[in-house]
């Protein structure tokens, strides 16, 4: 299927500052999509570029193939929660509702649907100033869905849900993808991306270093280390590296082993009567090939003190 | 929240083709949500609340104080007393609560993130601006004008029992009458110009108030011959020749007046709508 969100050679930039730099990428239909980054990273300036609230340096976004402002039924073609608190205080659940659904004249009977789907039909009536993080989530997730959207861009939406929460949004995207949807969501949290998505756009101060379905992504990651203490470190280093096969020793007597399984140095080792005190197989976290990933890219990292 | 954890699949009611092809922006329908947003704030309901009753309030009881003080007033008080204008001043305090109205209704969407929902759901922007400026400036002339005219009958009312009262046929009543109410919808589009050109609500209130009120007291400052000059251009003094008798070198005429003023509220509104294009939400 073709893609529904193009973005090409995006760039946005705030004075000096390089928010989004050249990037360029699709997002297709019938899948959960994740827009993965640390915070910082240009994750959300790129979502308010798709939906046209932050005009691009350069560069253009388009979702079905027109950029956003020249639908006609704008709620139809993208359903957008990009922050929790887009409202006003004083205003209850069901009129912020009404008055987003009045722009395109969709019905109060969905506007109460969409609030007993959400889980919000009790506090309807109430102020949205006294909602908390995950209502204020749950109230942003109806006005997304208010025109049955083609296209769903979210940012963040797990933040402050309770875990109920979390596991309800997760079954939500994956029937919104499954109904043929476009599903864009955003986190920081690598985990939670690999349990909601299926593919990955993974970004790093404002740049794509990834565009990877999420299979692909763990295979890649999860890349056997594996940890050998020996009282014969030179000698089964000489016997196991090779092409594919690369050996750091931290201290003469400990060996980390990258490119082969600790069965295969088991035997090697066993055949040239070398003898071993640990053989520990060590698989990266996702969270961690995430980090190594965007290691270099991190925008505020903590800066290393030494002393003298 | 059970229910939905006991059937996790969540279905999001679908809608039909011809339901999704009649969801298009219309003007008519940002209007309407414009006019929902307005009345569903309690903030609106007071301000507009004590615009209304400011200008009865304030000129009835100055005409009816006036008129049990009349025999014990001194000649001079009596001649400082302006039998039409007097009853009429409450426009001073109603102009401030129309004018925070019209800021809170533009700029209060940016002090939360409101501003981004509603530009998401009419990306063409103007339109949001527009039935603003519609849905106020409408409210304030239908609700001001009757109520100037209220205020007029029953302030003249108690006057007439100590024969001062002027009426509705003298000449220039109608037009200072209604023209409260005209000065008061002109107020309200400056403000909203201001307001969302400025884009916060103090900041909004405090340049609006700083237009109107405190201008024109600088100005006053100044030596007489500039001021002759100057003064009688300031937004709310051009404005307010519509409401003023005579006019002489140091006022516009009536209507040259409320045009020029008029047209300080369509530079602001101008300048507003390049800069909603223009601006990243």
């Amino acid at each position: 299927m073709c893609a529904v969100i193009e973005a090409t050679q995006l760039v946005k930039r705030y004075g000096e500052k390089t928010a989004v730099d050249d990037l360029s990428f699709s997002v297709k239909p019938g899948i959960v999509t994740g827009f993965l980054g640390p915070n910082g990273a240009g994750k959300s300036t790129t979502m308010r570029m798709i939906v046209g609230l932050d005009a691009p340096t350069s560069g253009a976004v388009t979702v079905n193939g027109r950029p956003y402002a020249e639908h006609r039924a704008p709620l139809h073609e993208v359903g957008a929660l990009l922050e929790a608190k887009a409202v006003q205080n004083g205003r209850s659940a069901r009129n912020h509702l009404l008055v987003l659904a009045a722009t395109c004249g969709i019905s109060s009977r969905r506007v109460d649907e969409l609030l007993g789907l959400v889980g919000l039909a009790d506090v309807a009536s109430k102020r949205v100033g006294g909602f908390s993080l995950g209502m204020g989530q749950r109230l942003g997730l109806a006005a997304a869905l208010l025109g049955d959207p083609a296209t769903l861009i979210l940012d963040e939406p797990v933040n402050g849900l309770d875990p109920d929460g979390i596991l309800w949004i997760r079954h939500l995207l994956r029937d919104l993808a499954a109904e043929g949807r476009t599903v864009l969501v955003s986190s920081h949290l690598m985990s939670e991306m690999a349990l909601t998505a299926d593919h990955l756009l993974v970004i790093g101060r404002g740049r794509l270093i990834a565009d990877v379905p999420v299979a692909e992504f763990i295979r890649q990651a999860s890349s056997d280390l594996v940890n050998v203490r020996t009282p014969d470190g030179g000698r089964l280093r000489e016997l196991l590296v090779g092409a594919t096969v690369h050996v750091t020793a931290s201290s003469p007597g400990r060996l980390e082993v990258l490119g082969m399984t600790s069965e295969q140095i088991g035997d090697i080792a066993a055949a040239n009567g070398i003898r071993l005190h640990e053989l520990v197989a060590h698989q990266a976290s996702l969270e961690e090939a995430f980090m190594s990933l965007t290691h270099d890219s991190l925008e505020y990292q903590p800066t290393e003190v030494t002393h003298p | 929240m059970t229910d939905i954890l006991d059937n996790p699949r969540v279905a999001v009611p679908t809608m039909t083709d011809a339901e999704a092809s009649a969801i298009k922006v219309t003007a008519r329908r940002v209007t309407r949500s414009e006019w929902l947003k307005l009345r569903t704030l309690r903030s609106s309901w007071l301000t507009m609340a004590l615009a209304i009753v400011s200008v009865p309030g304030i000129g009835i009881a100055i005409a009816w104080s006036t008129a049990n003080d009349w025999p014990n007033m001194r000649p001079r008080q009596k001649l400082h007393f302006d039998p039409l204008a007097d009853p009429l001043s409450g426009f001073n305090l109603a102009q401030l609560a129309v004018g925070v109205l019209a800021v809170m209704l533009i700029a209060g969407e940016y002090s939360g993130g409101m501003i981004r929902a509603t530009l998401a759901a009419v990306p063409r922007r103007l339109p949001v601006l527009w039935a603003k400026v519609g849905v106020l400036t409408t409210l304030t002339l239908v609700t001001m004008v009757p109520t100037a005219i209220v205020t007029f009958f029953i302030s003249e009312h108690f006057l007439a029992v100590r024969h001062i009262a002027v009426t509705w046929s003298t000449p220039d009543v109608p037009r200072i009458v209604i023209g409260v109410g005209l000065y008061l919808t002109v107020v309200a589009a400056l403000a909203m110009g201001i307001g969302a050109i400025v884009r916060n609500v103090a900041g909004g209130i405090g340049a609006f108030v700083g237009i109107i009120l405190v201008l024109p007291v600088i100005a006053s400052a100044l030596p007489q011959t500039w001021g002759d000059r100057i003064n009688k251009w300031l937004p709310s003094n051009a404005g307010q020749a519509l409401m003023s008798i005579s006019s002489d070198n140091s006022t516009l005429s009536p209507w040259r007046g409320f045009i020029v003023f008029a047209g300080y509220a369509v530079v602001a509104l101008i300048a507003a709508s390049i800069l909603l294009r223009r601006r990243d939400a």
